[in-house]
């Protein structure tokens, strides 16, 4: 048993401070577990956001050491406890209380989404190699990192031109599933600002769920927009023989769920 | 229990306490490096030949055309081979990353404040340029098998097939090569990642597979590949210049 000393971000979305908790720590122990007892024996008011404690429900996300996380997956065995450990909430988004952000801009972002759509009177059949890819951007378990760390987000606060690499997942999972005829592609270009992306790969380097956001999600929907806006040899072809793609599929017009 | 105000000035800097900026550094050091070896070789005209050996610096991509019958040239014959694999690498993906990180600073690293506010990222001139990357792959394809037809020759020298040192470093080179090359997300598209229905395309699928497993370490193969281009050229020059003996195994 030893002494460690948090140093956690108090305060709200006018301000705040960091305030020192020094604890007992036992072995084992993650930064979650040494929040809960920061709140059992001196804090009672520390706010912050948790479910199920096992990486799956993406609600205990913050920045431990300067390094987007989840609080419940980030064992105190992987961390300099001989220095104060930083605990701040995620700096993408509107401290409501302490630890706790406000991420309903996520929410609104995909909104832009158009949803699943698949022809009419489709055949429900599809074969496993169609949905492989599809399959890895549904563990996804919205839990906002990935969208804190997009320097786009954070550091530029481009949130009306861009939905950042999560929205862009679900984008992806959408526009490669097999059986939908939807075309997404103006939007990706266009609002959804896939363009911002440098593809700087913090998105895919803090994923909890170790989805390859980059290379399986975003560059093949930058490939994509390639073809269809930036490909001067494809698109006269195109113009020659006319788009392969639906450009414009019925929509409900609303964000359905995948 | 002690307090701390937050302050703007803390806003700017990160509470990272890992050496994030190690990566950045050997970007510039690599990058800055290797693009000042390579202008340089390609100004100093000689040294890139020896016995059947050829730097890849000077390995013309037209048939029948070698650097030493274009000595004529105002120009040195390398810049007429050397853009193709600048623009290759310059609009890579893998490259993309590593040169807005550690030029940019766009960001230096994950959740490390950048130094500018402006940003447009790859949707206005010059980044949006990048987005031309596949072409550079179509015009790599012919370099790398040019490259090919070079390590092949390197193996037969005045008194018929053998094998030098030169040889295989060569042979390995030209091998890292191709596995950067074909490793491009661009190719890994064209070949398959553009259908969505991969059940009905049996061939396409199991190459995009293919390609998606090497593709994973793309950025590996494109360090390696342009470390073992520096070698391969320093080993033949080294030869060229006397300085060292290439050793014959067989
Ligand atoms: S790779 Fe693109 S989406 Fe991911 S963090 Fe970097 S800029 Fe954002
Ligand atoms: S893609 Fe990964 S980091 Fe982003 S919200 Fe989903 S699980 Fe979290
Ligand atoms: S508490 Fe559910 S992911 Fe951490």
């Amino acid at each position: 048993m030893s002494t460690v000393t948090f140093r956690v971000f108090r305060g709200d979305r006018n301000g705040g401070e960091l305030k020192d908790y020094t604890i007992e720590v036992q072995e084992g122990m993650v930064v979650l577990d040494a929040i809960h007892q920061i709140q059992a024996e001196q804090a009672p008011d520390l706010a912050c956001r948790w479910n199920c404690k096992a990486g799956k429900c993406g609600s205990c996300g913050a920045e431990v050491n300067g390094k987007p996380t989840l609080m419940c997956m980030t064992r105190l065995d992987t961390l300099d406890t001989s220095k104060p450990v930083t605990v701040r909430p995620m700096k993408t988004f509107p401290v409501i209380r302490d630890l706790a952000t406000d991420v309903k801009w996520n929410y609104e972002a995909n909104k832009k989404i158009k949803p699943f759509t698949p022809a009419p009177n489709t055949d429900w059949i599809m074969f496993q190699e169609d949905v492989d890819r599809v399959q890895e951007f549904r563990k996804c378990i919205e839990c906002f990192l990935c969208q804190n760390v997009c320097h786009v987000l954070r550091e530029h606060d481009e949130k009306t031109g861009f939905i950042g690499p999560r929205l862009l997942v679900r984008t992806a999972s959408l526009e490669m599933h097999p059986l939908d005829v939807e075309n997404r592609l103006d939007m990706l270009k266009n609002e959804g600002g896939i363009g911002y992306c440098n593809i700087t790969k913090c998105c895919t380097e803090v994923c909890p769920e170790h989805i390859h956001i980059t290379d399986n999600a975003i560059i093949p929907l930058k490939e994509r927009v390639v073809d269809e806006y930036y490909d001067p040899i494809l698109g006269f072809f195109r113009r020659l023989f006319g788009s392969k793609k639906q450009t414009q599929a019925p929509s409900s017009g609303q964000a359905a769920d995948d | 229990m002690s307090t701390k105000p937050v302050t703007g000035i803390e806003s700017r800097k990160t509470d990272r306490q890992d050496a994030w900026w190690i990566e950045p550094l050997f970007t510039v050091l690599s990058l800055g490096l290797f693009g000042l070896y390579a202008f340089w070789v390609a100004l100093n005209r000689q040294h890139y030949e020896y016995g059947p050996y050829l730097s890849p610096f000077y390995s013309i991509p037209l048939p029948g055309v070698h650097a030493k019958d274009l000595d004529w040239l105002a120009i040195s014959p390398a810049f007429l081979v050397l853009w193709i694999p600048l623009g290759f690498r310059a609009t890579c993906y893998y490259y993309r990353k590593a040169y807005y990180r550690a030029f940019f600073w766009d960001p230096p690293a994950c959740a490390v404040p950048e130094l500018r506010k402006a940003y447009k990222g790859e949707r206005a001139f010059p980044f949006v340029l990048n987005n031309l990357h596949r072409y550079f792959w179509y015009l790599s394809v012919p370099v790398v098998a040019f490259l090919w037809y070079d390590a092949i020759k390197a193996f037969f020298f005045e008194d018929g097939f053998g094998i030098g040192v030169g040889s295989l470093i060569m042979l390995g080179n030209v091998i890292l090569l191709s596995y950067y090359t074909f490793s491009c997300h661009a190719w890994r598209h064209l070949a398959g990642g553009c259908l969505n229905c991969m059940s009905k395309h049996k061939t396409r699928y199991t190459l995009w597979q293919r390609i998606s497993r090497i593709n994973e370490s793309h950025g590996f193969w494109g360090v390696v590949s342009m470390l073992s281009v520096w070698f391969t050229d320093v080993y033949i020059r080294l030869c060229s210049m006397g300085t060292i003996t290439d050793i014959r195994l067989f």
